[in-house]
């Protein structure tokens, strides 16, 4: 509820101030004998201050990997895999200890995940799984916290909330339990939300109300967002910026309106070719991209997208190309990328 | 939850009928027939035997003396013993707080162990602790309880002389409760090593089951630590099957304090049915059926209530 956080008129002044969070070559290759699958290879990101980055990629291009390893959600054995820096403020979030990183869950980064229907508790009601984080970081009593989750379940319009606050998840529609894994998530007014694909187990009205809160919350909290999904509509409609993920690296990155307007990466123009358009009738066929992701384990050394990209040039085989600016806050990983 | 009360009970009339039915059939099957224990004796004279017939009423048709033995059970007579001509439903119930003590107490420590087994078993997969919890359970599933129970008397009661081999109390102690904690020790070991042992066992396995939940995963986005993302958020969801799987369990405790309780000569109702088996006293054999039904459906009904406490989804009909 900070003046500072009236985004996005100010993404420009947001823009000029230090990251938020700032993700640096963040990495997890899974050793699998006799290959060793690179799921996430080398992943770097800046997120400011009331910004919404979308993290946008197809199945098992890493991004919810991404998710959990900031949030150093990995269970074993994979929690000791993960290699980078995760910047948060003074601290790396990669070197704190479990219990370091513990106190900052669900306080200073939270996150809300991708199935509502299984993600709350069955046997607990919906106000008290709303306030133990606020009773575990705040050290509200359990009254000032049932109080306090009552106020959040109204934040996410959810109506009714002192009835619903006694209820079980069971009782409540997808929808609804997503505004209260949203409720949760939010208690502690924390500056970083991650959201993994947040609105794919909902149907489409749902979906749009849903996110329209979520951009609510994010002026009236100032919380930066990183927001996961495989949609690209989600993008257009909710995020600032928008980085787009590959086989387990980020192939572009860019302010949403360049990006949709003038993609450089082969790939990203694939994606972007391929969403149907209304206004053109008769459809004609949606032009696809050739061939299929390649594994984790039999990735190309160079570019991984060479097999599939129609602007190849001989020098994509040898060497993975660096995501570099090509302008002004919009950064691309090709080496014949297209014109702007 | 009354109506549900009293449809389980209602439910559970044709099962008790069942279980009526085969102690009654038993028993009229068996070489020798109802009155073995006299037709067998040679010492016994054939005119005494129809007296005894009449006496027991066996002269009548089969099925009046079904349903008179049957209503009686409802009506509290449950007939009168061979030797000694006492009730039966007397005879049982004097052993059953014998039997409650010991149950209750291995139920006790099995539950402790067997659940606190299970759950570091699951959160610390794979480790060695893991791998000889299950190599444990193994064994002790794997060993009939009358071997224990024999090699806890010999090292404990006759090696060591830590424990008593035997009974409830010393010769002249009767009452005195340090005495009978002595005798409880042994018998309580042996009966709850089993249950132990299927306990860490399905524990695990249930702790193992929940920690994957993706409500776990929320807990831990939380920041909760982990004693409160066990004892809260684990717990409760893996207790429903642990709960459900106390009820089914208690015929198999029932027939494990048979043996612990013939071994340890503990004056149970385990002994009394070994007893009563040795001296073809039927009038106790049935009853004794008849209400180890009744004692396993009463405790299935109350593990479905408690799993309706526990679990709001579970409704009641």
């Amino acid at each position: 509820m900070s003046a500072a956080a009236s985004l996005p008129e100010n993404a420009g002044a947001a823009a000029a101030e230090a990251p938020l969070l700032s993700v640096s070559d963040l990495t997890l290759h899974i050793p699998m004998p006799p290959h060793v699958l690179r799921a996430v290879d080398g992943v770097s990101f800046d997120l400011r201050r009331g910004e919404t980055l979308g993290l946008v990629g197809e199945s098992g291009s890493g991004k919810t990997l991404t998710a959990l390893m900031l949030m150093r959600l990995l269970e074993p054995p994979l929690a000791a895999l993960p290699k980078g820096r995760v910047q948060f403020g003074d601290t790396d979030l990669m070197a704190l200890d479990e219990a370091r990183m513990s106190a900052l869950r669900g306080r200073a980064i939270s996150m809300v995940f991708q199935e509502p229907m299984t993600s709350l508790n069955p046997v607990m009601t919906v106000g008290r799984q709303i306030a133990e984080p606020l009773v575990r970081h705040l050290g509200l009593s359990a009254r000032e916290a049932a109080a306090r989750a009552e106020e959040m379940l109204r934040l996410v319009q959810i109506p009714d909330p002192a009835r619903v606050a006694r209820a079980y998840p069971h009782l409540l529609s997808g929808g609804m339990r997503q505004r209260v894994m949203i409720a949760i998530a939010l208690a502690c007014r924390p500056a970083v939300l991650v959201a993994d694909e947040p609105t794919t187990a909902l149907d489409v009205t749902v979906q749009a109300q849903i996110l329209e809160l979520l951009g609510e919350l994010q002026r009236e909290m100032g919380s930066a967002i990183l927001l996961i999904t495989h949609d690209l509509a989600v993008i257009a409609e909710t995020a600032h910026r928008v980085a787009v993920m590959y086989a387990g690296r980020i192939v572009e990155e860019a302010p949403v309106a360049a990006l949709f307007a003038a993609p450089r990466h082969p790939y990203t123009r694939g994606l972007l070719a391929s969403i149907p358009k209304i206004e053109r009738v008769p459809a004609p066929t949606l032009p696809e991209i050739p061939g299929m992701v390649p594994g984790a384990a039999d990735r190309p050394r160079g570019c991984a997208f060479m097999p599939r990209c129609a602007r190849a040039v001989s020098g994509c085989a040898a060497e993975a190309p660096p995501l570099d600016p090509i302008a002004p806050g919009h950064r691309v990983a090709c080496w014949n990328p297209a014109n702007g | 939850m009354i109506g549900f009360i009293a449809w389980r009970l209602l439910q559970a009339i044709p099962l008790l009928i069942g279980v009526s039915l085969i102690a009654f059939g038993l028993m009229h099957l068996a070489p020798g027939g109802p009155l073995a224990v006299y037709t067998l004796n040679p010492s016994i004279q054939a005119q005494d035997i129809e007296r005894v017939k009449i006496i027991f009423g066996l002269d009548q048709p089969i099925y009046v003396q079904y349903l008179k033995w049957a209503s009686g059970i409802f009506s509290g007579n449950w007939g009168y013993t061979f030797f000694g001509g006492r009730p039966v439903l007397g005879v049982i119930l004097e052993r059953l707080p014998a039997t409650m003590l010991l149950m209750g107490s291995a139920l006790s420590v099995a539950i402790v162990l067997g659940l606190s087994i299970g759950v570091l078993g699951a959160v610390k997969r794979y480790s060695v602790f893991d791998v000889l919890a299950t190599s444990g359970a193994l064994f002790a599933l794997s060993f009939p309880t009358f071997w224990f129970g024999l090699m806890a008397i010999f090292v404990f009661a006759i090696q060591l002389r830590w424990l008593p081999s035997g009974g409830m109390w010393e010769l002249g102690e009767e009452g005195n409760i340090i005495s009978l904690l002595q005798h409880l020790v042994l018998p309580t070991l042996v009966l709850a090593l089993v249950i132990t042992a299927t306990w860490s066992r399905y524990s695990r396995s249930a702790f193992l089951e929940v920690m994957q939940q993706d409500y776990m995963r929320t807990a831990r986005a939380k920041g909760l630590p982990p004693a409160a993302r066990l004892m809260r958020h684990a717990f409760p969801n893996a207790a429903k099957p642990l709960i459900a799987l106390l009820g089914v369990e208690l015929p198999f405790l029932f027939s494990g304090a048979l043996v612990t309780e013939t071994i340890f000569g503990w004056p149970g109702m385990g002994r009394l049915f070994v007893d009563a088996l040795n001296m073809k006293e039927y009038p106790i054999l049935m009853g004794m059926m008849m209400f180890t039904a009744i004692f396993v459906i009463i405790g299935n009904l109350l593990a479905d209530l408690a799993i309706a406490v526990i679990d709001p989804r579970v409704r009641l009909r």
